[in-house]
């Protein structure tokens, strides 16, 4: 016999269900959920998808693992009052006006208002208005449309293993926000968006750029070209029923008519990124240096590693992202080719990405103070300016791209997947100048959020690992940091199936959405008639007319670029002992997480105790920071604006003889 | 205690401990015994235990310096106890063997208690505690109507032994149960004795601690943990508290023995910040207990280890719940999660581990050494042995008090409780606090056990019991519990973070005179909603006081909505101030008094109260002395 | 060894506390609670920047810390006075008639409305639920010290007590 549970009447057998909620699914009934995330853990708290089991009596489902022969009721007076209570009760803590609202049409709280047929609040809305945060380059949080069901805690938690967002205070008077309510902008986030993904309501959305977008149109004195990345063609393709290359030219006819002068594809960019990152890797296998080689591409990625990997950040390869790479060069050659004047030309990125709008904004992007792209918009926007033109997707005929950034090869496209980079470098690095390379690694395909293979690469046994999502890279570092796992390069995707799953990407969001989105990756590369990115032949080009070598100096001085540690929040220092003297000086010890575990907190001590051994107790006044984005050359010390490197336990004696005492010197 | 204590490594080495102990502690020489509780400390009992030694010193009489002490067989003991219970009347000095209970003891009543208790061998008659219905005194406690209907199985000893000195627990029994356990009895045997017994879960559920325990020994799991709820958030009890304070070793000897029986080698005791001298005790014990290896790895030589931590709670009435109270413990917001999984399944660290409540645990080490069927004699059927409450609120008696299960609200009110103070009328008892519901006159008769208690839509709860008379408007009542469990609900789910918000509103809607007909509807809805659909158990019974209050008193209800009235005229806004004409003799101290000049009226004629201007604050009807001002 | 009464060291004694609690209590997850109550013993409160010292020595998020701070009622964001004067609104207390207490407490301390601490820091007065000496209702606890059966005047006189102890010590 197998297993069974009865659902409203109807025997639903039981095949490894997780929870009551997929159970009653199969029995094709959909309970409305908001705290449920089939990625996340069980949350309970919504209470919209409660059933009554008989003998156990109201329980919610999606907390509630199937047991054989149960009996449950999704429809009863109980169930539906709560469901409607519940909702009521939410909708008159609500503060939002859904025309205007970003997320109108496509907020769960509406869809399921609607579902349920609530139609009368009785509770007058008493709840004070929050400002809304808008710091971020990449999300705007508006609390006063939050319903509290901890999706995007648990996501930027347990998926991304950052943390930026956590309950706030308890009761009535919870609030899901950042450490001490400090603004996104000045917190860890990422930009990753994944939270943004998973918020049923406008709490959590894209910053738009979709009104500058416009405004360039419509200056006359500029020259818009805009760049799609690979992801973004999956997710048109998906709302006109179409394959990929074919919403690549309707998108391209679409731009066009809407205003955009030129559309290129970021896969070409990718393609460069593949030769540069391929080429800068076999350099560092042959060398056996900054091993293992971290993949760039991904800036929620960078950001995180900056953050809390500073150990790491010279692993990273120095190759900016195909979307900057595709900026600098675009930048500085289209002007001739275009005959428009540099500052006359705006470059427009269609990214899956909320990150993109971060890294763009990065100061190391931008060239004689003009950012090398102008603005990152993602598809759901695209989308959206397409449906404010009136232009039907359905309708229009496809159009080809724009030359010479229009061409790309299959490798250039599968950078939108998980794995889809590793890929590329191992077609190119398998395929010698005679060609014929591998073109399937089917080791690093896939969505699962680890995968680790090695491969042959000229006789020599090349450990590779993939990872998408943050939390998995989190623990894919500790293992190397530890010394558990060895591999020689590593490629890290900040979301879950790579940019597939990009916070820009139109919702649904969800496995089965990306999974369908991966598949049409690698069918528009198969269809490619080049699928080496080296065999490109407007790459060959690009080189032979303005890049010279792969990794050469122009190729350097345009394609390639540095990090930076970064400090993960913002705050002001701790007075730690403080000084009234006129002629002090004041030194700041970094206590932040690389320094404290460096040794700071000892150096801090020992400064306090030689001060005290030298008469200086009183004159040099002492406190703690945290993070002055020195973090490898921790522990971090400052004083009178300069800051010091490796000021160590051992070594505080002598920085304060040649540095504190010459300064207190000169002051008295 | 600054003893160094021996370590105890066998049954044996107990069994010598314990008579050198018993013989020591209740042989025939004086013992005066000074409650050391929270309540008497705070009335001076540290300063009376000082006074008394100092007075025996000075009459020349030899005072133990330590319990074993061979030289001073014969010397008087003064030492501390913990709560008594009867916190009322503290500071509370006993003097054993004759058990002569005195009451407000201060410390210039030492001198008089050395010379003529101690010596002369006389009661201090305006010590001993006086009937206030009767106005009789009593000498001994066991006399006392408080104490002559009460049966101590948890508080034994509270109040007897001095809680910071192991062997007075070691003298009467203590560790026992353990010892015979550990020599060859299984963890399935232990299970077995506590099925039988009946014992139930005291800290609010009445789960079966047999089959508790059952279920978590059969989880296959090499790590396990036992945790000691110690939390007490229910506000007007303080049972688990005395029994922390007063006799912390039944407690940890409780904890053992769970640990013994599900397989679990570690225990927290997670006990309310606001109780610091519980902890201090608990600390205490638990270091004495480890020194006496009767805490630690290989305890009497079994080979079986038990460790156990404190965590301090930090101020939050959910963590009482098991599931917030292991998120807590993990260092988390103390946000209740699903059940299942049950801790037993999953619980601390994702560990097999069972919660059970203090005086739950205090209970296990006398039903195993004297059985289940001694534990059964007590209480009913289906509810065994006894229970404690806080008896609290407008009766004459208040204090700590132990009955059998099914003891009747009557009795405990009238019998225990002494009846209503102030010769008001009995209106109202709320039993389980904020959880609970209110039980009505019609209730007296009825047994208080867990079963009897939830068919009338109470619940025996943690054990708060509050009295209240004729004065107590129920609605307000009502307001109160809701206000508390509003403000303490975690906030997770929607359905009790917002629905006791917007119950609460309604109900202050209605005690301010503001509420209309409908709002009785929804607030019944609301409370409907907020029980059946509430996460975990604070939601759950949160409606618990206003459906109760709704059920018995729904007239009340009735007269604030639609007559604008409030019956017990309590509710604020419902009154008036008046002046009664005939009796104001125009003294102007209630002009004076008024805050916002609402009374005028010359000097010598009777007062008016301008009722626009009244805010209602009672300041006039406190001061005036001819009892003119009236409410209406 | 540096001079702990010296005023001028507070802050450093203060910051060096901070680094052995945490060391006493364990670098991990769950001795952030127990960090918490020894920090803010220490300081009173919880300033922001120690308790993002704290998730960087326990390697948790901030926000996580800052989440835990504000779902117990132990702890305070901001600095409470030197003497801290809890009275229980616990349901013995209430029904034995506390308002009266807690107005007369509010009036003598001067607190204006929605403040807790007095402008001179020496009082801070907090309103909590059952302290556990229900039997002595109205309970009132000032720094750890339990008064029971508790009225108007008796709160008064303490509070004249302890501001003439304050006095006394300042002329010392
Ligand atoms: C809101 C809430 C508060 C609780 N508070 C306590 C408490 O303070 N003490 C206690 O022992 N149990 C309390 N409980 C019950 C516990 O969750 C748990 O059932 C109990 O500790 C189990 O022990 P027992 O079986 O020995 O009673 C509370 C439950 C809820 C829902
Ligand atoms: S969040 Fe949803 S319900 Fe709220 S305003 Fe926006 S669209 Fe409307
Ligand atoms: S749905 Fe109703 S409220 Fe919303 S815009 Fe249309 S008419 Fe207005
Ligand atoms: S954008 Fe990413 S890192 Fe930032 S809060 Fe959201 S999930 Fe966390
Ligand atoms: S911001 Fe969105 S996802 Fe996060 S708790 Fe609020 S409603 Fe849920
Ligand atoms: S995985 Fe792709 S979409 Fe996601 S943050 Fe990285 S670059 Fe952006
Ligand atoms: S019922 Fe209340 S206390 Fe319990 S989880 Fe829900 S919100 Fe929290
Ligand atoms: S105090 Fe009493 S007697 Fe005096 S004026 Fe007021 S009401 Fe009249
Ligand atoms: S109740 Fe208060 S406000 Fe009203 S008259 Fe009396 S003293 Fe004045
Ligand atoms: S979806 Fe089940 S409780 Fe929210
Ligand atoms: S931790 Fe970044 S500089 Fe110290
Ligand atoms: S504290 Fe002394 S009798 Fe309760
Ligand atoms: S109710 Fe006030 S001390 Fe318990």
């Amino acid at each position: 016999m197998s297993k069974s549970i009865t659902v409203d009447g109807i025997q639903v057998e039981l095949n490894g269900e997780r929870n009551l909620l997929e159970v009653v699914r199969k029995a094709g009934i959909q309970l409305p959920t908001f705290c449920y995330h089939s990625e996340l853990s069980v949350y309970g708290a919504c209470r919209m998808c409660v059933c009554e089991i008989e003998g156990r009596g109201l329980q919610a489902t999606c907390s509630t693992p199937p047991e054989d022969g149960l009996v449950i009721h999704t429809n009863t007076k109980k169930t539906m009052r709560i469901r409607k209570m519940a909702l009521e009760l939410l909708l008159a803590a609500h503060h939002g006006k859904c025309p205007t609202c970003d997320k109108n049409g496509a907020c769960r709280l509406q869809e399921i208002a609607e579902q349920l047929d609530v139609k009368l609040v009785r509770f007058q809305n008493n709840v004070d208005l929050i400002p809304v945060d808008s710091s971020s380059p990449s999300i705007v949080r508006d609390p006063n449309k939050c319903i509290l069901c901890g999706d995007c805690v648990r996501m930027c938690r347990e998926v991304q293993g950052v943390g930026v967002l956590d309950f706030i205070r308890r009761g009535s008077n919870v609030r899901v926000g950042t450490a001490f309510n400090k603004p996104m902008a000045d917190v860890e986030c990422v930009y990753c968006g994944q939270c943004v993904t998973c918020c049923p309501t406008g709490a959590l959305t894209v910053k738009s750029d979709v009104n500058r977008a416009w405004e360039a149109v419509y200056d006359t004195t500029k020259t818009v070209v805009v760049q799609v990345a690979p992801a973004v063609r999956t997710a048109v393709c998906e709302s006109i029923g179409c394959d990929g290359e074919m919403a690549m030219g309707k998108l391209a006819a679409a731009l066009r008519r809407m205003g955009f002068d030129r559309v290129y594809d970021t896969s070409f960019a990718a393609d460069l990124t593949t030769v540069e990152e391929g080429t800068e890797f076999l350099k560092r296998l042959e060398t056996g240096e900054k091993l293992p080689q971290f993949t760039s591409c991904c800036p929620g990625w960078v950001k995180f590693a900056e953050q809390f990997y500073p150990g790491f950040i010279e692993n990273l390869s120095s190759c900016k992202s195909p979307q900057q790479m595709f900026g600098s060069l675009a930048k500085k050659h289209l002007p001739e080719i275009l005959g428009v004047k540099r500052e006359d030309l705006v470059i427009v990125s269609i990214m899956p990405c909320t990150a993109k709008k971060f890294e763009a904004s990065r100061p190391e992007m931008v060239t004689d103070g003009m950012p090398d792209v102008d603005m990152v918009l993602t598809t759901q926007e695209v989308i959206q300016m397409i449906r404010q033109s009136g232009v039907v997707m359905k309708e229009i005929e496809p159009e080809a791209l724009d030359m010479p950034f229009g061409f790309k090869t299959g490798a250039g496209v599968i950078f939108g997947a998980s794995g889809g980079v590793a890929e590329a470098v191992l077609r190119l690095a398998t395929t010698s100048e005679a060609g014929g390379g591998v073109m399937k690694f089917n080791a690093v395909r896939g969505m699962a959020g680890t995968k680790e293979t090695s491969v042959d690469i000229n006789g020599r046994t090349v450990r590779l690992a993939v990872v998408n999502g943050l939390a998995n890279a989190k623990a894919l570092v500790e293992r190397i940091k530890s010394g558990e796992a060895e591999f020689d390069i590593v490629e890290v995707m900040a979301c879950r199936g790579g940019c597939i799953g990009g916070a820009g990407q139109p919702l649904p969001n969800d496995m089965p959405a990306r999974e369908r989105r991966r598949g049409m990756m690698y069918d528009c590369d198969s269809m490619q008639v080049v699928r080496n990115a080296g065999d490109n032949p407007y790459i060959k080009e690009a080189y032979a007319n303005w890049l010279g070598e792969p990794n050469g100096h122009e190729a350097h001085e345009l394609l390639h670029t540095q990090y930076q540690n970064r400090r993960r929040i913002v705050g002001e220092p701790i007075e730690v002992r403080p000084s009234t003297a006129v002629d002090k000086a004041v030194v700041r010890v970094c206590l932040g997480t690389c320094c404290y575990l460096n040794g700071a907190y000892d150096t801090m001590h020992n400064l306090l105790e030689i001060a005290d051994k030298k008469g200086l107790g009183d004159r040099i006044e002492v406190k703690a920071s945290f993070c002055f984005e020195n973090c490898q050359g921790g522990p971090s010390v400052e004083m009178d604006g300069v800051l010091h490197s490796k000021v160590t336990p051992d070594t505080v004696a002598q920085f304060v003889e040649q540095v504190v005492e010459p300064h207190l010197k000169q002051k008295a | 205690m600054t003893t160094n204590l021996t370590q105890i490594l066998s049954k044996a080495d107990l069994e010598a401990l314990k008579t050198r102990a018993h013989a020591a502690l209740d042989s025939d020489a004086l013992r005066v015994v000074v409650c050391g509780g929270t309540g008497c400390s705070s009335n001076g009992s540290a300063e009376v235990l000082i006074a008394l030694r100092q007075a025996i010193a000075a009459a020349g009489l030899a005072i133990k310096v330590d319990l074993l002490d061979e030289s001073q067989m014969d010397a008087l003991s003064v030492d501390f106890s913990g709560c008594s219970g009867f916190c009322e009347v503290g500071p509370i000095v006993r003097i054993l063997p004759e058990n002569i209970f005195y009451v407000q003891v201060k410390a210039k009543d030492a001198k008089d208690i050395v010379e003529r208790t101690l010596i002369a061998g006389q009661a201090v008659d305006r010590l001993l505690y006086q009937d206030k219905n009767t106005g009789e005194r009593y000498i001994h406690r066991d006399e006392i109507p408080f104490y002559v209907n009460q049966v101590n199985i948890a508080l034994t000893d509270c109040g007897l032994i001095d809680p910071a000195d192991i062997r007075h627990y070691i003298a009467h029994n203590g560790y026992e149960a353990l010892a015979q356990t550990l020599e060859g009895k299984t963890p399935e045997d232990v299970v077995q004795v506590i099925t039988d017994a009946g014992l139930r879960g005291r800290g609010g559920g009445g789960f079966p601690t047999g089959r508790k325990w059952g279920i978590t020994l059969k989880v296959p799991g090499e790590k396990k943990y036992v945790i000691c709820n110690a939390d007490e958030g229910d506000p007007g009890a303080f049972m688990d508290r005395s029994v922390l304070e007063g006799n912390p070793h039944a407690v940890i000897e409780g904890m053992i023995l769970a640990g013994f029986a599900i397989g679990a080698d570690e225990g927290y005791v997670y006990v309310r910040a606001e109780y610091p001298l519980a902890v201090q005790r608990m600390r205490l014990a638990i270091r004495q207990a480890e020194q006496s290896n009767l805490l630690g790895d290989n305890i009497l030589n079994s080979g079986f280890g038990f460790h156990i931590k404190i965590k301090e709670g930090a101020g939050a009435f959910v963590c009482g719940e098991e599931t917030a109270l292991i998120a807590s413990i993990e260092g988390q917001r103390g946000m209740p999660r699903p059940k299942p999984p049950f801790p037993a399944q999953s619980g601390l660290w994702g560990k097999p581990t069972c919660v059970n409540n203090v005086e739950t645990l205090a209970n296990v080490p006398r039903i195993i050494l004297r059985g289940s069927e001694w534990f059964r004699q007590y209480g009913t059927e289906k509810s065994a042995g006894t229970k404690v409450f806080a008896l609290t609120g407008d009766v004459v008696n208040t204090g700590l008090i132990e009955v059998p299960m099914g003891t009747t609200l009557g009795d405990v009110v009238f019998k225990v409780g002494g009846g209503i103070r102030g010769g008001g009328e009995f209106k109202t008892v709320q039993i389980g606090g904020p959880s609970g519901g209110c039980l009505t006159k019609d209730h007296l008769d009825l047994p208080l056990d867990y079963d009897s208690l939830r068919s009338v839509g109470a619940m025996v709860g943690s054990g708060g019991l509050v009295v209240m008379d004729d004065e107590t408007c129920m609605v307000e009542v009502a307001r109160y519990f809701m206000n508390f469990t509003q403000s303490e609900s975690c906030g997770k789910c929607v359905i009790c973070r917002e629905g006791t918000k917007r119950m609460l509103e309604i109900l202050e809607k209605i005690t301010s005179g503001q509420g209309v007909p409908e709002d009785l509807e929804t607030l019944e809805e609301l409370a409907e909603t907020v029980r059946d659909g509430s996460l975990c158990g604070l939601g759950k019974t949160a409606p618990n006081p206003v459906l109760s209050t709704l059920k018995y008193f729904r007239h009340e209800y009735e007269a604030h909505v639609w007559d604008k009235k409030c019956p017990a005229k309590q509710c604020a806004n419902f009154k008036t101030y008046w002046i009664d004409p005939a009796r104001c003799k125009g003294c102007r101290m209630c002009a004076k008094q008024c805050p916002v000049e609402a009374i005028t009226g010359n000097l010598k004629e009777p007062h008016v109260i301008d009722a626009e201007k009244c805010i209602k604050c009672g300041a006039c009807m406190d001061v005036c002395r001819l009892k003119a001002v009236e409410l209406q | 060894m540096v001079e702990m009464h010296d005023p001028a060291r507070l802050a450093e004694r203060k910051f060096e506390r901070v680094n052995e609690i945490i060391a006493e209590c364990g670098a991990n997850e769950s001795s952030l609670i127990p960090i918490l109550q020894h920090v803010q013993e220490e300081y009173r409160y919880l300033p922001e920047e120690v308790m993002s010292f704290i998730a960087t020595a326990l390697d948790i998020p901030p926000a996580a810390v800052n989440g835990v701070a504000t779902f117990y009622a132990q702890f305070s964001m901001e600095p409470k006075g030197k003497y801290l004067i809890r009275m229980c609104d616990g349901t013995a207390c209430h029904v034995r008639d506390n308002r009266a207490l807690i107005d007369a407490t509010k009036h003598r301390l001067n607190l204006a409305p929605g403040k807790t601490t007095t402008p001179d820091m020496r009082y801070t007065l907090e309103v909590v639920n059952c302290i556990g000496a229900c039997a002595l209702a109205p309970a009132v606890v000032i720094n750890d010290q339990v008064h029971g059966q508790m009225t108007g005047d008796k709160i008064v006189a303490l509070i004249n007590e302890i501001d003439a102890n304050e006095a006394d010590g300042a002329e010392k």
